[in-house]
C-alpha cells in the first residue's frame, strides 16, 4: 500500500484527569499532532473521529475551528479507533482528499462496563451474563486447557506491562508490579486477578495523514501505512457477549485481519520489529501473539520465559505497557497503539526505545462483538 | 409458596420446576441458535424453527464471577449480600455451546467435560412477591459424587 503517510501525532495523557472531558483531551490531542508537523486546523481536508461515552467526535469543531471541513463520526467499539484511521486512510487513497486526520478519545465511568439490553427484556444483563470480564476468563481457561499455558505466564504478561508503563510519561499505571503481586491481587474472574485486567479509562489520540508523495512537506520523518485492515467475525467464532456459540469453530476476525493486513504489506510476521496486541488482559496478550500469526498455538509459554515479547527481547509486544498500563478509553485506544508504534520508528520512544533500529511495527485492537483492527507501519 | 417468574419471556419455560431454553433449528442446515432468531448466520437461509434444546450437556469453558455486577441491569444481589457465581458455555451434544451461570463458584470443583443439567436459579423477588428466575446449569449427579468427571 504505502500511498499514506503518518505525519504528525498528539495524545493526551492516558488514565484519569479530572476536571477534563472526553472531548477536550481529543481537542489537546489534536492540537499536539497539528504541531507535531506543523500545520494548522485550516490545513485539514476532512476529519474522522470517534468515541463511546465522550460526546459526538465531530462536535469538537466549535472549539478547534469552524472551518466547514467533512468530519465523520465512527463508532465501532473497542476498533473505533482502529476504524477511524482506516476510513482516513481509504479517503485519501481514494484521492477525495490529500491530508486530513484520526481522532479518537474517551472518558469511562470506573469499573467494569456497564451494558445493557431493552428495558424489560434484559435476561441477559439481568442473570449477570452482560460482563466482558467474563468472556475474558473463560477464553484464556478453555485456552489453557487446550494448550498449557500456565497461569504464571499471565502473571508474567501484566508484570511486564506495567515495568514498560513505569517507563512511558503518558501511561496511566506506572508503577513496576512483580508477578507475585499480580498473582496475589483480588481474583476478578478466574483465572484472571485484578492486575490482569485492563480498565476503562480516559485519554485522546489525534493523528495527521497525508498522501504519501507529499509527506516530505509536513515532517522529514513520514511513517508509512503499509496496511490498515478491519474484520468481523466469521460463523463459529467464540466472542465476547455471546448467549451461544456455534460447535464449530472459526480462528477468529483477529486472524482474519492479520492475514488481510499482511496480504496487503506484503510481508509476513517475521518481518515486524515491534507489535502492539490488544491486551484487555494478560490472556488476551498472549492469544494474540498466536491468533495474528506471530507463533504456533502454545509456544508462548516457552517464548515468556525466553523474555522474547520484552523491550529488547525477539518480538517486543506492548512496549508503552499496552491496555494493562494505559487503561482502555475505548475511542482512543486503537490509536494509542498506532502512536507507540510511530514513536518506536522515528527512533523517539526514550527508555523504552526498541533496540537495532527498528523499521516495520504492527498493531491490533479487539473488541465487541466480535471485531478486530490491524495496522502495519514501516519507516 | 412463592411463585417463579422467568427474567424475561421467550428465553426458557419453567416446566415441574426445571426450565427448557428455548432456541431454533434452521430448517437448511440444522445450525441451533440460542436465544431464538430468524435468519440463520451459518447458511443465510431465512426459515427456521422453534424447538427446546436439551437439557443436559457437558462444560466447555468456565470462570467464576468474583465481583458484583453493576446495578441495573444485574438482578441478583448486590453490595454485602453479592454471591459469587460460575459462569460457562455448556456444550449440548450435536446443538449449540450455551452461555449460562453455574450453581457451583468453587474453582476446585469445576472442571472442563464434567455433565452438568439445566436448573433455575434464583435471582431476586419481584414487587409482587414472585421469585425472578433465570437458568443456570448444575453439576450432574453423577458428576458430583466422584464418578468420572473428565
Amino acid at each position: 500500500m504505502s500511498n499514506v503517510a503518518i505525519v504528525g501525532i498528539g495524545m493526551h495523557e492516558f488514565g484519569r484527569t479530572d476536571g477534563v472531558s472526553g472531548m477536550d483531551q481529543g481537542v489537546i490531542a489534536v492540537r499536539r499532532a497539528l504541531a507535531d508537523c506543523g500545520k494548522q486546523w485550516s490545513d485539514m481536508q476532512f476529519a474522522v473521529g470517534g468515541s463511546m461515552d465522550g460526546g459526538a467526535a465531530d462536535t469538537m469543531v466549535s472549539r478547534i475551528g469552524l472551518t466547514g471541513l467533512p468530519f465523520t463520526n465512527v463508532v465501532n467499539g473497542c476498533a473505533t479507533g482502529g476504524t477511524a484511521l482506516a476510513q482516513a486512510v481509504n479517503t485519501i487513497e481514494s484521492g477525495a482528499a490529500d491530508v486530513g486526520m484520526a481522532i479518537g478519545f474517551d472518558k469511562h465511568e470506573p469499573g467494569a462496563f456497564r451494558i445493557r439490553g431493552p428495558r424489560g427484556k434484559d435476561w441477559y444483563g439481568g442473570s449477570g451474563l452482560a460482563l466482558t470480564t467474563q468472556f475474558f476468563g473463560m477464553k484464556i481457561t478453555r485456552y489453557m486447557h487446550e494448550y498449557g499455558i500456565s497461569q504464571a505466564s499471565l502473571a508474567r504478561v501484566a508484570s511486564k506491562a506495567f515495568r514498560n508503563g513505569s517507563i512511558n510519561p503518558m501511561a496511566w499505571r506506572r508503577k513496576p508490579l512483580s508477578e507475585q503481586e499480580v498473582l496475589d491481587s483480588l481474583m476478578l474472574s478466574y483465572p484472571l486477578t485484578q492486575y490482569m485486567f485492563c480498565s476503562p479509562g480516559e485519554g485522546g489520540v489525534a493523528m495527521v495523514l497525508c498522501r504519501a508523495d507529499k509527506a516530505k512537506d509536513y515532517t522529514d520523518r513520514p511513517i508509512y501505512l503499509q496496511a490498515a485492515a478491519v474484520r468481523t467475525r466469521k460463523f463459529g467464532s467464540f466472542e465476547v457477549l455471546a448467549p451461544s456459540i456455534a460447535l464449530e469453530r472459526d480462528a477468529g476476525p483477529t486472524a482474519a485481519a492479520s492475514k488481510a493486513a499482511f496480504e496487503m504489506a506484503g510481508i509476513g510476521p517475521e518481518d515486524i520489529d515491534v507489535a502492539q496486541l490488544q491486551d484487555t488482559e494478560a490472556g488476551a496478550e498472549i492469544m494474540h501473539m498466536a491468533e495474528n500469526g506471530f507463533c504456533e498455538h502454545g509456544e508462548q509459554e516457552q517464548m515468556l520465559a525466553n523474555g522474547d515479547t520484552e523491550i529488547n527481547g525477539r518480538l517486543p509486544v506492548n512496549t508503552d505497557g499496552g491496555c494493562l498500563a494505559n487503561g482502555e478509553p475505548i475511542g482512543a485506544s486503537g490509536l494509542r497503539q498506532v502512536y507507540e508504534n510511530v514513536l518506536q520508528l522515528r527512533g523517539d520512544a526514550g527508555e523504552r526505545q526498541v533496540p537495532n533500529d527498528p523499521k516495520v511495527a504492527y498493531t491490533h485492537v479487539y473488541g465487541a462483538p466480535g471485531i478486530s483492527g490491524v495496522t502495519i507501519l514501516s519507516r | 409458596m412463592t411463585t417463579n417468574v422467568a427474567v424475561a419471556d421467550g428465553i426458557f419455560t419453567i416446566d415441574n420446576g426445571r426450565p427448557k431454553l428455548l432456541g431454533s433449528r434452521c430448517t437448511n442446515c440444522d445450525n441451533h441458535m440460542f436465544p431464538r432468531q430468524s435468519g440463520c448466520p451459518k447458511c443465510m437461509f431465512n426459515e427456521q424453527e422453534d424447538i427446546e434444546l436439551a437439557t443436559t450437556g457437558t462444560l466447555w469453558t468456565w470462570t467464576v464471577q468474583a465481583f458484583p455486577p453493576k446495578a441495573p441491569p444485574y438482578l441478583g444481589p448486590t453490595g454485602d449480600d453479592f454471591v459469587p457465581y460460575g459462569v460457562g458455555y455448556v456444550e449440548l451434544p450435536g446443538q449449540v455451546r450455551v452461555e449460562a451461570r453455574l450453581t457451583v463458584s468453587d474453582p476446585e470443583q469445576l472442571i472442563i467435560g464434567m455433565e452438568m443439567e439445566l436448573v433455575l436459579d434464583p435471582l431476586c423477588i419481584d414487587e409482587d412477591g414472585n421469585q425472578v428466575v433465570t437458568y443456570a446449569f448444575a453439576p450432574t449427579q453423577s458428576s458430583t459424587s466422584g464418578g468420572d468427571a473428565s
